[in-house]
């Protein structure tokens, strides 16, 4: 099949119809508003509801709802929308919901900037809203990443029963690039017998997040933790590039790691043994690939648009086992190949002469 | 022996954890005979709320949801437009509704939004134990209005049924009382119209119950009655504020 030129932004409404999702609620926001204007015309034309709700949070409970009869429904929002979003998140996560949350982040804190940055991570990766829980977390790097994971996403999301977050920024929902959009969803949707859809003759269906009994409250958090080690154990996903032989590991995600790779192709240009460590999943963290990625490292540097958050998890994967830098912008500040260059030949420098 | 009086079907035997004299119990049995009569119970899904109403997703036999404070409107939209061929229906107290909720019933409201609302009106917070609610009146007491709602301090209660009146999105909307067997039919009456509304396809309707909390008000269950006659019947008048279906009957 031939590619097409898609936005980002776009590509993710056509692949969650691929997916076979046919409900989007949602508000507008920049850096993602042509994703609900681009559902607003497609998903009419696949039988589909687009809804435009008077606010995030009106939004993520009509997902909330929307995902309680067991149909396949996406929202996305940008930073501050996100923000609002949480108590349904969170309200969707206790009740074991699927659905599809897309984040095209912007600078913040507040209402910040509508330039990309990477700020959310804490917000995305530990769950965000109240009480205890997760949600996976995908972070494409490509038009074409996309599509893929917005379609993995739907499948993890009722494989687990959980809401899965697409994390970008706000470059990868603006930019262009040729996708194949041949991909659809794997197989029928599972079976939901959970699912609200009128008792028709069986016992009732209800779904619920209040749990006054504390003996019981905990048997249901440690049902959604052994959920969250089983995907910890089988869903972690990443890149390597050029760590085979690499001395110093550079870790980024999204389009960062674009960014760092092109960096690592001039280190390496110079004679620096130089390679990147891309994770895929930010939850679950993929602590195992970043160990053999930095097998033979001595130096792991960990680029982000933010003031240092993924920089905690690739610490918590070390365990001091290697001295773990940041080089971070934020404001809406991308950074750059010669930035993120000379952060790498710092490295270099400092650690021919340590020892 | 004729059954001349019985549990409705589409309540579970699960026990009410009302407070005596409190009007959520008497408002649940309406709702859940206009289901039975209506027999919609096999494709009928509830969407509850938070206040002490919290818990009807266990008394109505019926498939249930539990929304967040408020967003009850929201959720049932989302569910509404996927089974559009299901009755879905809110049960809210006035604080979830015409506080944190504002928003979501103006917004379902406004678009029409295929649902019915049971709104229960008892001019108080009473799951949290008694504070001022949007609809509490002028004067009366509660541990936030401690001297008194004063509306220098806190404003004027709304009157949720005049305020939707103004939007061109609602097909039904009603206020009725269940402080005597008279309006108790009056109410069921209007909680079935409500249905009828939806079942008809004709959009967003809305029953606003006015209803006792005598923990909160500090009265017994025969005083708190008269204060519904005294005190919340002349602010919030009862009757019926549109009915698309009447409408097309009489035209
Ligand atoms: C987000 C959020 N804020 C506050 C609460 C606490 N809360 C629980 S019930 C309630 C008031 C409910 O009052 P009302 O809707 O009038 O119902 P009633 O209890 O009177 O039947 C509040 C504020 C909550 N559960 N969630
Ligand atoms: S506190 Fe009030 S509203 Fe709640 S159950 Fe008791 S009487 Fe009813």
């Amino acid at each position: 099949m031939n590619k097409v030129l898609m936005k980002g932004n776009e590509a993710i409404g056509e692949a969650a119809i691929a997916a076979g999702c046919r409900y989007f609620f949602g508000y507008p926001i920049t850096p993602q508003s042509e994703l609900p204007e681009f559902l607003s015309r497609r998903l009419p034309q696949v039988g589909g509801v687009f809804l435009q709700a008077e606010s995030e949070v009106a939004a993520i409970n009509m997902v909330y709802g929307a995902a309680s009869t067991g149909a396949r429904v996406m929202t996305s929002s940008s930073s501050p929308g996100i923000s609002l979003k949480q108590e349904g998140i969170s309200y969707l996560a206790a009740s074991e919901l699927p659905c599809v949350i897309v984040n095209i982040m912007r600078a913040g804190p507040g209402l910040g900037g509508i330039q990309p940055s990477q700020s959310d991570y804490f917000q995305a990766t530990r769950g965000g809203g109240h009480g205890d829980y997760r949600t996976i977390v995908l972070a494409p790097a490509s038009v074409q990443e996309i599509v893929d994971l917005v379609i993995e996403g739907f499948e993890l999301a009722d494989r687990y029963r959980l809401p899965v977050m697409i994390l970008g920024d706000g470059n990868l929902g603006q930019m262009m690039e040729p996708v194949q959009m041949d991909r659809t969803a794997k197989g029928r949707l599972p079976a939901k017998p959970w699912a609200l859809t009128g008792k028709k003759g069986r016992p009732r269906n209800i779904i619920n997040s209040l749990n006054l009994d504390p003996e019981k409250l905990e048997m249901h958090n440690r049902k959604l933790e052994r959920r969250y080690q089983e995907i910890k154990e089988r869903e972690t996903k990443a890149e390597s590039y050029l760590t085979d032989d690499a001395e110093i590991v550079v870790a980024a995600y999204g389009i960062v790691a674009r960014v760092s790779k092109a960096a690592v192709d001039r280190a390496r240009a110079e004679g620096i043994k130089a390679g990147l460590f891309r994770p895929i999943t930010l939850w679950p963290f993929p602590e195992k690939e970043l160990n053999e990625a930095t097998a033979r490292a001595r130096n792991v540097l960990t680029v982000e648009m933010s003031l240092g958050q993924m920089v905690e998890d690739v610490k918590l994967a070390l365990n001091g086992r290697l001295p773990a830098a940041f080089y971070g912008r934020v404001g809406g500040v991308v950074p750059t190949v010669s930035g993120v260059f000379e952060e790498i030949q710092k490295i270099n420098q400092n650690s021919g002469k340590v020892k | 022996m004729a059954v001349v009086f019985e549990r409705p079907r589409s309540l579970t035997d699960q026990r009410f954890r009302y407070c005596p004299g409190c009007h959520h119990g008497i408002i649940h049995r309406l709702v859940a005979e206009a289901i039975d009569d209506l027999e919609i119970q096999d494709r009928t899904i509830a969407v509850a709320s938070v206040g002490c109403s919290v818990f009807s997703y266990e008394y109505f036999d019926t498939d249930a949801i539990q929304a967040a404070h408020g967003r009850a409107p929201a959720v049932a939209t989302g569910i509404k437009r996927v089974e559009p061929e299901c009755v879905v229906f809110t049960y809210q107290g006035d604080g979830d509704l015409a506080a944190i909720g504002t928003a979501e019933i103006v917004h379902a409201a406004a678009r029409g939004e295929n649902i019915t609302v049971i709104f229960v009106n008892n001019a108080v917070y009473g799951m949290t134990s008694g504070q001022m609610a949007p609809t509490t009146l002028i004067g009366q007491v509660t541990t936030t209005s401690p001297d008194g709602r004063i509306p220098s301090r806190a404003g004027y209660p709304i009157r949720v049924c005049e305020l939707l009146n103004t939007l061109e999105g609602p097909a039904y909307l009603a206020r009725v009382s269940v402080h005597d067997p008279r309006h108790v039919r009056e109410a069921k009456k209007a909680i079935k119209e409500a249905f009828q509304v939806q079942l008809a396809g004709k959009g967003f309707s809305l029953v606003e119950v006015l209803s006792a909390c005598p923990t909160n008000w500090h009265l017994s269950p025969l005083e708190a009655i008269e204060w519904i006659k005294e005190k919340m019947i002349p602010y919030y008048p009862l009757g019926k504020f549109k009915n698309v279906l009447e409408v097309k009957e009489d035209a």
